[in-house]
């Protein structure tokens, strides 16, 4: 057979979906730290969660070695990742599933539509589901006239007050409950007039408001965790009980899920149902583990559609050393660990997939240079590199992001940037001994600059920090008179 | 054993009593230094800023410089972590398979200073005297990429007169990130106010690092808060200088 050139895979188109924001991480970083509630709220969340996580992990002797094991069935899957997903349809299929490859976002959002429409509903409950969030489905959806209703508790925060999630997993995390109440007071039907902030209220609020929806609905759609290529099962990983309402009542039931969550077979879920809970919610089990395959004649929906997503991962996976980004389970332990994210939250990113997995991976699906800020927002501290459960090495990912940056603008640009001329007149004289000790020297003459602020960028180092008074002589000119002396 | 000195570009132009204090710690422990003068910088800036294609040059000067040591030292958790790290994989990123393979070498032969002293000449007590309160910041390169773990901390226990007390979330980044506290000024700034307050919450004398940027980071914000206020504040002092402290030459 002759090869064919396909071209290069694409990256999630622009103008759909939640992929890119209108800032650049450093002026919407800037917005965020000026709010002290939400500092204070991200403190005190990402803490707790920080706490609970260590805790929990520190229970498992083997724990190094299962997240080796997630790494390494994660690499494997994704090196043969055509073959996983023909199994996964050739499976789905049999059970009496329908299976959709949708190549883009827009391509997703149609399919939807066009099997909600199929079913003469004009509302569908949801299960909390990054994907959907990342294509824009409610939206796609609301201007078809479908109503899409967000049943996990956060989502449905963050849906009433017209919000976007600030969290992979905790998406109100931003919220404090005297927020929640104001939310639920003044957007949730029927809410109760004496509503309180207490938690347990504010619960039993959401519980009914929720209830009338599972009970009339007729069409779910949900994400999927796990997706197994052996079986055609699908999973979703819960707290709350509403997926499992969404995934069984309806009698519709589609499925939205980014091509990267197959695993080959169900053993597979013996380490990944260990990493995931105590990652992260920092429990021991989830509390719904809901898994499904295909249609079950008389028992759950008796129509069941599997949209499998592109968009952008196979661009993603082209990248040899940025493809491992592709092995994320959406645990956000590495938001929680993040110091850049504890000050900023989520909404500084852009995309819905936030903090330092959100920093490698939305410039992938986008194309590095739609979101060029992001790879630049982590000090490379390397927290998250150790609290990942699948051990993505997420500060070696960042640099090659930056590079690919630096690189591509090389090619764009004619004129260099300032930044780009500093880069190269640094690498010069770095580059040889005797240039580098004259320099040292003149370094001296920044003595003029103390007790001055500099101009940009580095006014940024001057704001709020001295700069260190400059040494009388350099290290290798005190070596050298000692060594003249005899 | 004849120990190279990789003095790190900063070190050598901003704070040469690091550099001092590295080779005075070294000799008082018996032990030759060599200075090879050709050595400017290790590129770590320009290939976490995104310049690997300018990095390569100072990569292969670096592994020139250094590749006739037996065992090369700087007191730097960052720089070694480059070495370590992110030479080869720049090099080979290249396509330079051959540079890769000397910068490997190189690499297996260079330490951070705690690193040198415990677990390749096998010392933790290095005779040092310094009777004051001190705080430790384990810098993030040091903790995370090198995992260098508590020795820095048992090398500072065994100093003669020190009172070490505890840094409060010790192994949260101060903020630097080399030119994120650049690129993302506000945010540095944000993280670096609290790592101040826990440092100053300490009641320490002195703040002391491995890695001479995260105190310059940690120290200017330091000056900075009590120049406003007319305070006094913690001193940054580098782990060398510490550890070469001694009853007739003090800190």
């Amino acid at each position: 057979m002759t090869p064919v050139d396909l071209g290069m895979p694409m990256v999630a188109p622009r103008g759909v979906g939640h992929l890119r924001g209108e800032q650049s991480f450093p002026d919407a970083a800037r917005t965020a730290l000026g709010n002290e509630q939400l500092r204070r709220n991200l403190g005190h969340a990402t803490s707790a969660i920080r706490a609970k996580r260590l805790r929990v992990v520190a229970e498992v002797d083997d724990w190094e070695q299962l997240r080796r094991a997630g790494e390494t069935i994660k690499a494997a899957t994704m090196a043969r990742l055509d073959e996983h997903l023909a199994r996964l349809e050739q499976a789905v299929t049999a059970r009496g599933g329908v299976v959709h490859w949708a190549r883009d976002a827009d391509e997703a959002n149609r399919i939807v539509t066009a099997l909600v429409r199929a079913t003469g509903c004009d509302e569908v409950v949801k299960v909390k589901s990054m994907t959907t969030q990342e294509i824009g489905l409610n939206e796609a959806l609301a201007d078809a006239g479908i109503v899409a209703y967000e049943t996990d508790l956060a989502e449905l925060i963050v849906q009433l007050d017209n919000d976007q999630p600030s969290h992979i997993l905790v998406p109100a995390i931003h919220r404090n409950r005297r927020e929640i109440r104001d939310i639920f007071a003044e957007h949730m039907p029927g809410v109760p007039a004496d509503l309180t902030d207490d938690p347990h209220a504010l619960a039993e609020a959401a519980r009914l408001h929720l209830r009338a929806k599972f009970l009339s609905a007729r069409v779910a759609v949900s994400g999927a965790n796990f997706a197994i290529a052996d079986t055609g099962t699908l999973l979703v990983v819960e707290s709350e009980g509403n997926g499992r309402m969404c995934l069984t009542l309806p009698e519709t039931l589609i499925t939205v899920m980014g091509i990267e969550k197959v695993v080959p077979s169900w053993r597979d879920l013996e380490v990944f149902l260990q990493l995931l809970p105590r990652s992260s919610t920092g429990e021991r089990m989830n509390p719904y583990t809901s898994a499904w395959t295909g249609v079950t004649p008389g028992d759950g929906p008796q129509e069941f559609h599997l949209v499998l997503l592109d968009n952008g991962r196979t661009a993603t996976l082209a990248d040899e050393a940025g493809r491992s980004a592709l092995h994320c389970i959406r645990c956000s332990a590495c938001l929680n660990v993040c110091p850049v994210y504890e000050r900023v939250g989520g909404h500084a990113y852009g995309s819905v997939y936030p903090g330092p997995i959100g920093a490698v991976l939305s410039p992938q699906l986008t194309g590095v240079e739609d979101n060029a800020s992001l790879p630049y927002a982590s000090s490379l501290c390397g927290a998250c590199f150790d609290a990942c459960p699948v051990r993505i090495d997420i500060p070696a990912m960042l640099v090659h992001l930056r590079a690919r940056h630096v690189e591509e603008r090389e090619k764009e640009h004619r004129l260099p940037s300032a930044e780009q001329v500093a880069m190269a007149a640094a690498a010069w004289t770095m580059a040889d001994g005797r240039r580098f000790a004259r320099a040292g020297r003149g370094a001296r003459l920044a003595r003029f600059a103390r007790g001055r602020r500099l101009p940009p960028p580095l006014s940024g180092w001057t704001a709020s920090r001295d700069l260190p008074d400059p040494p009388q002589h350099t290290f290798r000119d005190w070596w050298r008179d000692r060594d003249d002396q005899p | 054993m004849r120990i190279g000195l990789f003095i790190t570009c900063l070190a050598d132009t901003m704070f040469p009593d690091v550099g001092k204090a590295t080779v005075r710690l070294l000799e008082r422990l018996g032990h030759a230094i060599e200075f090879p003068e050709d050595q400017t910088c290790c590129g770590q800036m320009h290939v976490n800023t995104g310049y690997q294609r300018q990095a390569l040059a100072l990569i292969e000067h670096h592994v020139h410089a250094f590749e006739g040591c037996d065992v090369v030292v700087a007191p730097s958790g960052s720089c070694v972590g480059s070495v370590r790290h992110q030479h080869a994989s720049v090099a080979a990123r290249a396509g330079r398979t051959a540079l890769a393979e000397r910068a490997t070498a190189v690499a297996a032969r260079t330490h951070e200073l705690s690193e040198l002293l415990v677990d390749v000449l096998g010392v933790t007590d290095v005779g040092a005297w310094f009777p004051h309160r001190v705080t430790y910041h384990p810098t993030c390169h040091s903790l995370r990429m090198l995992r260098v773990a508590d020795k820095p901390l048992s090398l500072l226990r065994a100093v003669g007169g020190i009172d070490l007390v505890e840094l409060p979330g010790a192994e949260e980044c101060c903020g630097f990130g080399g030119t994120f506290a650049l690129k993302n000024a506000d945010t540095s700034s944000a993280m670096l106010t609290d790592k101040m307050t826990a440092v100053l919450g300490t009641g320490a004398e002195y703040v002391t690092a491995g890695d001479s940027s995260c105190l310059m980071h940690i120290g200017g914000g330091l000056s900075r808060l009590s120049s406003g206020t007319g305070a006094a504040t913690v001193r940054p002092l580098h782990l060398a200088q510490v550890l070469a402290s001694t009853r007739e030459q003090p800190a």
